[in-house]
């Protein structure tokens, strides 16, 4: 599934990835840990293809094809999805338009049939309905007004709908209380699929108790310094990252 | 200055310009170097139908500045009724259009300025009346052609309890100025002045209102949004005055514009004038680029950089349409915009 190689990247002439490598099969669900500053949410930029996050050697491949070639919109359509840590605002867009648009531009670029409307709002009811989301909101500008918890959730409707191959959770935990927590991280565990990849990205260990993964890797000073089972996140939960920060 | 007056005398002399502070950006006497000669009358079979006229009863029909127009809603009454004005060829007219509506009528006016592509030069001045609790809407269509010079200039008599909105859109032309003048007497009246100016190639216009509020408890909510492109100009100058004594005025005021492209210009001075105690008045102004992040954000989602780019700036003026009460024109204005905004 995603293959990251000795990727190295800068952001605004510094460089944040020194050298990263990474392979997430089908199937599994990885956790990325690392203390602030390490490189976690550059790592998830750099595979979307944000501006201002310039490659400047290795690779990063999705089934064999290379990621960095491709548009942010292309990475999309082929299956790439990022929840945002913060996700934005769109004034004047009701979420259920935001989230057509995009799921029929993706079915374009794919090459398939667009979805019809009542097509559509039956798969956003029953979608909404089970990360517990009142329907009505989705009428309302995406993410507008709308609480940190609300807007996770969001997140992870627009997953549930668009049905992405590689997910990459960036800090989806952060901002949400225990109850958040627990219908945002039932949400992602029901795309779990021998077909999907996932990468969790999170400071705390606390998410990873909800959202089992398969391995944990270590991210600090922009490159992956450990790697184990379940059993590290709880171990850097007990000692925190100081011996990896000074191992980078 | 009477820039009606000055056309019809063919004065250039006395068009403002530079030197006046409300017309700076819009330097009409440094541009017109000889008033154009009269416009010739335009024949009535050639009008053609004007975008609102499905909607409405009654139709208006003002050509090349003949025949003015009074409008007038009794007692009560209510009405749907289309005004346009339309300008043809290079000649130089001017218009009278007065407007009343008695306590408690209901006015919907549809007015649109429709331009071909001759360098005309038209002026029409608006005198429109609100009895006490009477309400108005009105909905400023103006399409001016590209090498037109267009103004127009409304003068707005609130009385007490009435309620008044009004939606320009403008899409610029060689000189394009819409301005409103709304004299506010408080005691419960209301007032919505919002505007949208989409601007392409080397368009200008002029988005111009000024709203003195002479009693206690008047609102005023004023939202204006530009897109400009190209080389084309847009200009917002909002004044609210709130008199002396206008104390519990509650008066908001914005004007948000995108610059998509390096040569395109926004020129804004929103004013509040306040001379009463106890008041709530806010006014906020940004110009500035699409949202990058949102852009990315539109992307990551798979919507690819020009729909991404369209999804949002439709929805950036979809905010002040979305404030438009008449469905029907609403929607045709919606239409209208997208169509101005594809790139």
């Amino acid at each position: 599934m995603l293959t990251v190689n000795d990727l190295h990247a800068t952001v605004g002439g510094a460089e944040i990835l020194k050298g990263l490598s990474l392979d997430v099969p089908a199937g599994e669900v990885h956790a990325i840990m690392g203390p602030n500053g390490a490189g976690k949410s550059t790592l998830s930029y750099v595979l979307t293809g944000r501006g201002g996050y310039d490659v400047t050697s290795g690779s990063a491949t999705l089934d064999g094809e290379d990621l960095l070639a491709l548009d942010p919109n292309e990475r999309a359509a082929r299956g790439v999805f990022l929840s945002f840590q913060y996700p934005l605002e769109i004034p004047g867009v009701p979420a259920l338009t935001f989230i057509r648009t995009a799921l029929n531009a993706q079915k374009k670029a794919r090459g398939e049939d667009e979805i019809a409307a009542p097509a559509f709002l039956k798969l956003a009811r029953e979608k909404a309905a089970a990360l517990k989301i009142d329907f009505e909101m989705l009428k309302r500008p995406l993410n507008v007004g709308f609480s940190g918890g609300e807007k996770k959730r969001m997140e992870i409707l627009q997953m549930a709908i668009l049905s992405p191959r590689m997910l990459i959770l960036d800090e989806t935990d952060s901002g949400l209380d225990i109850d958040a927590l627990k219908i945002v991280a039932a949400g992602v565990n029901a795309l779990r699929a021998p077909d999907r990849a996932m990468l969790v990205i999170t400071h705390y260990q606390r998410l990873l108790d909800y959202i089992r993964p398969d391995r944990v890797h270590v991210l600090a000073g922009g490159r992956i310094v450990a790697s184990g089972g379940p059993e590290l996140a709880l171990e850097l939960e007990r000692e925190g990252y100081d011996k990896y920060a000074r191992a980078a | 200055m009477n820039l009606g007056q000055a056309i019809r005398d063919r004065d250039v002399a006395e068009l403002p310009g530079k030197r006046d502070e409300d017309w700076r950006w819009t330097d009409l006497r440094g541009l017109i170097r000889v008033v154009p000669e009269p416009s010739a009358p335009v024949d009535p079979r050639d009008v053609g139908q004007g975008p609102f006229e499905h909607l409405v009863s009654d139709s208006y029909v003002i050509a090349n500045g003949r025949d003015d127009v009074r409008i007038a809603v009794g007692p009560g009454e209510a009405a749907t009724i289309a005004l346009r004005l339309l300008a043809r060829g290079a000649g130089a007219h001017t218009s009278r259009v007065e407007v009343h509506v008695a306590a408690g009528g209901r006015l919907t006016l549809l007015e649109t300025y429709e331009g071909d592509t001759g360098g005309y030069v038209a002026h029409a001045a608006l005198a429109i009346r609100l009895d006490d609790g009477a309400a108005m809407e009105r909905i400023v269509l103006a399409a001016d052609g590209a090498e037109g010079v267009s103004v127009s200039e409304a003068e707005v008599q609130l009385g007490a309890q009435a309620d008044y909105g009004q939606s320009v859109l403008l899409s610029g032309a060689r000189r394009q100025r819409v301005e409103t003048r709304v004299a506010h007497p408080g005691g419960g009246a209301k007032l919505r002045l919002d505007g949208v100016y989409l601007l392409a190639d080397k368009r200008h216009a002029d988005l111009t209102t000024v709203v003195t509020h002479q009693g206690t408890d008047g609102v005023t909510m004023q939202m204006a949004k530009g897109v400009v492109r190209d080389q084309s100009r847009g200009i917002f100058q909002g004044r609210i005055v709130v008199a002396e004594g206008a104390d519990r005025t509650d008066a908001r005021m914005e004007h948000h514009a995108l610059i998509l492209s390096d040569r395109a210009e926004v020129d804004a001075k929103p004013e509040l004038e306040i001379y009463a105690d106890d008041v709530a008045c806010s006014h906020g102004n940004t110009v500035g680029a699409l949202d990058e992040d949102a852009l990315f954000y539109a992307r990551q989602r798979g919507i690819p950089d020009a729909e991404a780019r369209a999804l949002l700036t439709e929805a950036f003026i979809g905010e002040v349409i979305d404030r438009i009460g008449h469905e029907g024109a609403r929607e045709i204005v919606r239409n209208w915009a997208a169509e101005r905004l594809k790139g």
